[in-house]
């Protein structure tokens, strides 16, 4: 029933916006910023033309090659990192100097080392998903109970029992948390990576409809496409926390 | 009654702003085979400190702790901790938690294992469960159960009943004296709760506040099923909370 209520509050108010959108353009007469009708006839033109999904697909694609990589890369190296003090002391200064830099930065090294095709923006989205994700993977090796660790001691398993057993079971909840924050990372990365010389995916509709007179509708219909999906995304994520090996972590 | 744990001027001290502080300070003690030995003592007073000395999680400074005529190696099976947390592994159902101890076997065996100790503590029906969903009393007597299945020869209990309210308390003490009466392990209890010890063990060392030392031992000589609310019980009581600093005004009825 509350449920009900607090997403019946949510649709009034996107309702609100959108009306005053529709107020504001209205009595603007404006001649360049669309209506939302506007928008949602142009969206329609791209379902019937078969362009959106064309877009929406070579997006996904390259989310999911450059999350995947990121995600092989991350895991091994953020538990290697995590366990093994050495690792840790010696890769964690430059892993932590790499982090802060702006995808947006890596721009230029990634076309002149990658060129314009699909390879930079995967780079790029490699590249600034992959350190949150080594960073949550450390941290959940680090934050592991003491008590479970000297339990597994206790009964004198094998180091690959202790790291099969104990301590992958013990860091996944946190390993989730990082590709929950890297897949967001990187769908915001591969908008910005598409509106560099591409012929393809959502980012390059948005910049080729301004380009290609001034189709703000179109614009603002990439907007709130990209946003939808982002969502989407975010709930997968948010799925897998119910899965059986990390369910523990969340029960109460 | 052979001797299995022998302590000698066994003595810890850690690292601290002040220097050095000592923990524990020339203690020596010695447990017989199958003898349930409690050490009672003020919260903090570094109880935990000798029982993990004995469990061979960390080594003295001095002394020696001999187990069966030989000194005390690392920690292994042969001593399983119950600490007063848990160590149940959330990630784990029951029954994988409780074949985590018998890895050398082959899976139907660790299976067989698991469950008939699933039973004896009373949680047949629940070998799928996940640690979340049972309760206070339940997790403990899987962590027990997990003890012992590896047949270890010594059980080193840390407060493990003091997360517990007092009704399951007492309904998992009577569980345990149970299955010693089955197994017969050597039981070290460490506890602040002198109604419990006075309940499980043989022989009971009063210790002393930090660095510890044993102030006095007493004998409980009751025998099994026990009244802890006859005299001679009471009596124990209060010359052991005596030890403690505890007077109480009281007297036996």
């Amino acid at each position: 029933m509350h449920r009900l209520q607090d997403s019946w509050s949510a649709v009034l108010v996107i309702a609100v916006l959108i009306a005053l959108w529709w107020v504001a353009v209205a009595a603007t007469h404006s001649m360049i910023f669309p209506t939302p009708l506007a928008v949602l006839t142009g969206a329609w033109e791209l379902v019937e033309d078969g362009s959106l999904w064309r877009h929406i697909g070579a997006s996904l694609m390259r989310v999911a090659v450059g999350f995947g990589l990121a995600v092989c890369v991350a895991v091994p190296l953020g538990l290697w990192m995590g366990w093994v003090r050495g690792a840790f002391s010696t890769l964690n200064p430059i892993v932590q100097i790499l982090r802060p830099i702006s995808p947006i930065a890596w721009i230029p090294i990634a076309i002149l080392w990658f060129g314009v095709g699909d390879a930079s923006p995967i780079y790029l989205i490699f590249i600034s998903s992959v350190f949150p994700m080594i960073v949550q993977t450390i941290v959940g090796v680090h934050t592991i109970e003491k008590r479970y660790l000297r339990a597994a001691e206790n009964f004198s398993v094998s180091r690959r029992t202790l790291f099969m057993r104990v301590v992958i079971p013990a860091v996944l909840p946190q390993i989730l948390v990082g590709m929950r924050i890297g897949l967001g990372v990187a769908w915001l990365v591969v908008v910005a990576a598409e509106m560099i010389a591409l012929r393809s995916g959502l980012g390059y509709m948005i910049i080729d409809s301004r380009n290609a007179g001034n189709r703000y509708d179109l614009v603002i219909a990439g907007m709130i496409i990209i946003g939808l999906i982002g969502l989407a995304l975010d709930g997968i994520m948010r799925m897998l926390e119910g899965v059986r090996w990390v369910r523990w972590r969340y029960a109460h | 009654m052979p001797t299995k744990i022998e302590i000698r001027d066994l003595s810890k001290s850690f690292p601290s702003e002040k220097g050095r502080l000592p923990v524990i300070d020339n203690v020596s003690l010695t447990v017989g085979e199958g003898e349930f030995v409690a050490l009672v003592g003020p919260s903090g007073c570094g109880k935990s400190t000798l029982l993990n000395l004995m469990a061979g999680f960390i080594r003295p400074d001095a002394g020696s702790v001999t187990i069966d005529g030989k000194v005390r190696a690392k920690a292994n099976s042969k001593g399983i901790l119950i600490s007063q947390q848990g160590s149940v592994f959330p990630w784990l159902t029951v029954r994988e938690n409780l074949s985590f101890g018998l890895h050398a076997l082959d899976k139907s065996e660790q299976t067989r294992i698991a469950d008939q100790y699933a039973g004896l503590v009373g949680l047949q029906g629940f070998e799928h469960s996940y640690p979340h969903e049972l309760s206070g009393g339940m997790l403990k007597r899987a962590e027990l159960a997990r003890a012992l299945v590896v047949k270890p020869d010594v059980l080193y209990m840390d407060e493990p009943f003091s997360a517990l309210d007092a009704l399951m308390s007492l309904r998992v003490r009577n569980e345990l004296l149970r299955i010693l009466r089955i197994e017969r392990h050597t039981v070290i209890l460490v506890t602040h709760d002198v109604e419990e010890a006075i309940h499980l063990a043989d022989r009971i060392h009063v210790l002393s506040e930090r660095p510890t030392r044993i102030r006095a031992t007493f004998n409980v000589p009751f025998q099994h099923p026990r009244k802890l609310s006859s005299p001679e019980a009471q009596q124990l009581r209060i010359a052991i909370l005596r030890q403690l600093g505890v007077e109480l005004d009281e007297q036996p009825s």
